[in-house]
């Protein structure tokens, strides 16, 4: 226990965070408003994918984690974002 | 409250009196093989309904016409047989009862990672299980969907949805939760010393199918619960008359319900993995070879979930690429049956009857892995989907591959798990009727759908008769075996010869263990050295 090593996050990054994640919140709304077509889906998923990331990251002090649980939680991520990929290879194409 | 320290080794699981007694020593039981076992005999109840289910079924369709059902009853006896069979079954089965039971002891611990989520994990089985069962006894008529609950169906159906909706969402709590006490388990909790690979190949199996539960379930929860807003709020996801897309939710369903023919197949190899080499007398052939392969199933796995769909109205470019992908599996599943039969080769084989189990399940697989080719393929699918062959290619891959491995795996381990041995006579007069009666059942399903039968109609055209006829008589010959196999294996659990520690000289770490296992399984933590590997401790 005491080779562990205490992260201490200060406030101002969190508060940094939330209003980082506030303003990606009203973005994937204003998107739908634009007329993208099909490319909507694609923004809202890129700004949900930057949010999962900060929230990983810092709320979930995966920046403070081992290498190999990153790798984890990357593959795992590209393993979603291919069956999304694959999903829309019916809906852009039908 | 008893500490683990003050729990003597010599006493066994099954003898162990705790702070409770009774039944309430079982189902307050932490004990990774109590809960196994509570499993096991919690899916023999549902199984017992789900073959009492398929029987009629079939006899149903001994004749053309009404025979002992009309539609209505028909269409909501395959649902329900089919719920209970692939929800309840098939794919808690291995992991739930060997996965719990051998898992910690093949990987040296003390029991899982959280043993009271473990028990958590039967209570939501429990609970899934009983609104299942509720949907069938009260309101407004039992579910008629299939067990795949398509929409729009699902929320234009007047039968009884809801409670069988929230009891499949239920028992996916319960698979995710043992797959995370898997994955935990295998990280932090292998013996001192005993490297990834040094790990049998079971628990491997047991880590691929984990990470399969723990990141496709959520997906069918989600849907379910979608399916559920859409009955009750009509909120316009799938129903199309409200903007909402139908075939969105056949691809959410098999995002999950491909990737759990895995969930079930996986441990079912990881067992076979294990009795063809102790029964063969050898090492395993290209050990690291089935540890990608199982790895690789479990990865493109994710990907081929579209070949359900093929005349669903997907577009051209995701059929294409759905067909591709699938026939990708095929190759990490010939490799392992490559090495199974590259381990009988000059192998010394003791055809005891988990080795008959073992190889029949290769036989069956194959079958099904071939008629899965011709699923796979564009072109051939679409002249047989929805016909008896998807049916019987169905059933000899998951009954087949589960199912013949399942009666495997209980009688490999049986004689450590309840320290007595079985009637070997009267265990392989049941594996006979079983194998004859699997193969009489589903083979003539291949030919009745290559010949154009629909399946999930109660009725049929005349030109199906004959083949109807065997493969009904099938299902009289399969289930002899079953209760045959059943009753041999009740009855030896409480009077059959008490068994030796390693019966099998098997090489894993289970077999160093007394039989039935101490409470705590080991009175010392094995070390593997450097010389050790996973099948030379």
């Amino acid at each position: 226990m005491e080779k562990e090593k205490h992260h201490i996050v200060p406030y101002k990054t969190y508060f940094y965070i939330l209003i980082s994640l506030l303003v990606l919140t009203f973005m994937s709304i204003g998107i739908t408003k634009i007329n993208l077509g099909g490319y909507s889906v694609l923004g809202a998923l890129i700004f949900s994918t930057i949010k999962s990331v900060l929230v990983l990251y810092w709320f979930m002090h995966l920046k403070f984690d081992q290498p190999f649980l990153r790798f984890m939680v990357g593959f795992v991520t590209l393993v979603f974002l291919a069956v999304i990929f694959i999903t829309f290879l019916d809906y852009y194409y039908r | 409250m008893q500490t683990a320290t003050q729990i003597p080794h010599d006493v066994n699981y099954l003898d162990y009196k705790g702070k409770y007694k009774g039944i309430f020593g079982w189902i307050f039981s932490t004990d990774h093989k109590r809960i196994a076992l509570l499993y096991m005999y919690s899916m023999m109840v549902m199984f017992v309904v789900g073959v009492a289910l398929g029987l009629a079924m079939k006899l149903e369709l001994i004749a053309p016409g009404q025979t002992i059902m009309g539609p209505q009853t028909y269409n909501s006896v395959f649902t329900v047989h089919g719920v209970i069979m692939i929800f309840m079954i098939v794919i808690p089965g291995l992991p739930a009862v060997f996965g719990n039971f051998m898992l910690p002891i093949m990987i040296g611990a003390k029991d899982v990672a959280f043993p009271k989520v473990n028990l958590l994990s039967w209570y939501f089985y429990v609970a899934g299980a009983l609104l299942v069962i509720a949907s069938v006894l009260f309101g407004n008529g039992t579910p008629d969907t299939g067990w795949t609950f398509y929409a729009p169906y699902s929320f234009k159906s007047g039968t009884n949805l809801l409670p069988a909706i929230f009891g499949a969402f239920i028992l996916g709590f319960s698979s995710i939760l043992t797959g995370l006490n898997f994955i935990v388990t295998i990280h932090r909790m292998r013996a001192p010393g005993m490297t990834w690979f040094k790990m049998p190949l079971f628990p491997w199996s047991l880590y691929g199918t984990a990470w399969i539960q723990l990141l496709a379930t959520p997906v069918v929860g989600i849907t379910l619960v979608l399916v559920a807003l859409e009955r009750i709020f009509g909120i316009g996801v799938f129903d199309p008359a409200l903007g909402g897309d139908p075939v969105l939710y056949q691809h959410l369903f098999w995002i999950y319900s491909h990737p759990a023919v895995y969930v079930m197949i996986l441990p079912a190899m990881g067992a076979i993995s294990e009795i063809i080499p102790t029964f063969s007398q050898k090492h395993i052939f290209g050990y690291r070879a089935i540890i990608a392969s199982t790895l690789a199933i479990a990865f493109v796995g994710y990907f081929v979930w579209g070949h359900h769909m093929f005349t669903s109205g997907m577009s051209g470019t995701a059929q294409y690429t759905f067909s591709v992908l699938t026939f990708l599996v095929a190759i990490p599943s010939a490799i392992k049956v490559f090495n199974w039969i590259s381990t009988m080769h000059k192998g010394s084989i003791n055809p005891e009857i988990p080795f008959l189990w073992a190889v029949s399940f290769i036989f069956v697989f194959m079958i099904g892995g071939f008629s899965g080719l011709v699923l796979g393929a564009l072109a051939t699918n679409v002249y047989v989907h929805d016909t008896a062959f998807v049916v019987a290619h169905f059933h000899f891959i998951v009954f087949g591959g589960v199912g013949f491995s399942f009666f495997g795996a209980i009688h490999y381990w049986f004689p450590k798990m309840f320290g007595r041995m079985y009637d070997k006579v009267w265990a392989k007069v049941g594996w006979a009727f079983f194998t004859v009666g699997f193969l009489t059942l589903y083979s003539p399903m291949f030919y009745l759908g290559m010949i154009g039968m629909p399946r999930r109609y109660y009725d049929y055209l005349p030109e199906f008769h004959a083949a109807n006829i065997l493969s009904s008589l099938g299902s009289w010959v399969m289930t002899f075996g079953l209760l045959i196999v059943v009753i041999n294996l009740f009855r030896s659990a409480k009077n059959g010869a008490i068994a030796e520690i390693n019966p099998w000289h098997g090489k894993t770490l289970e077999w160093t263990v007394a039989s039935p296992p101490p409470v705590e399984n080991f009175e010392e933590i094995p070390v593997y050295g450097e010389k050790d590997g996973p099948y030379e401790y």
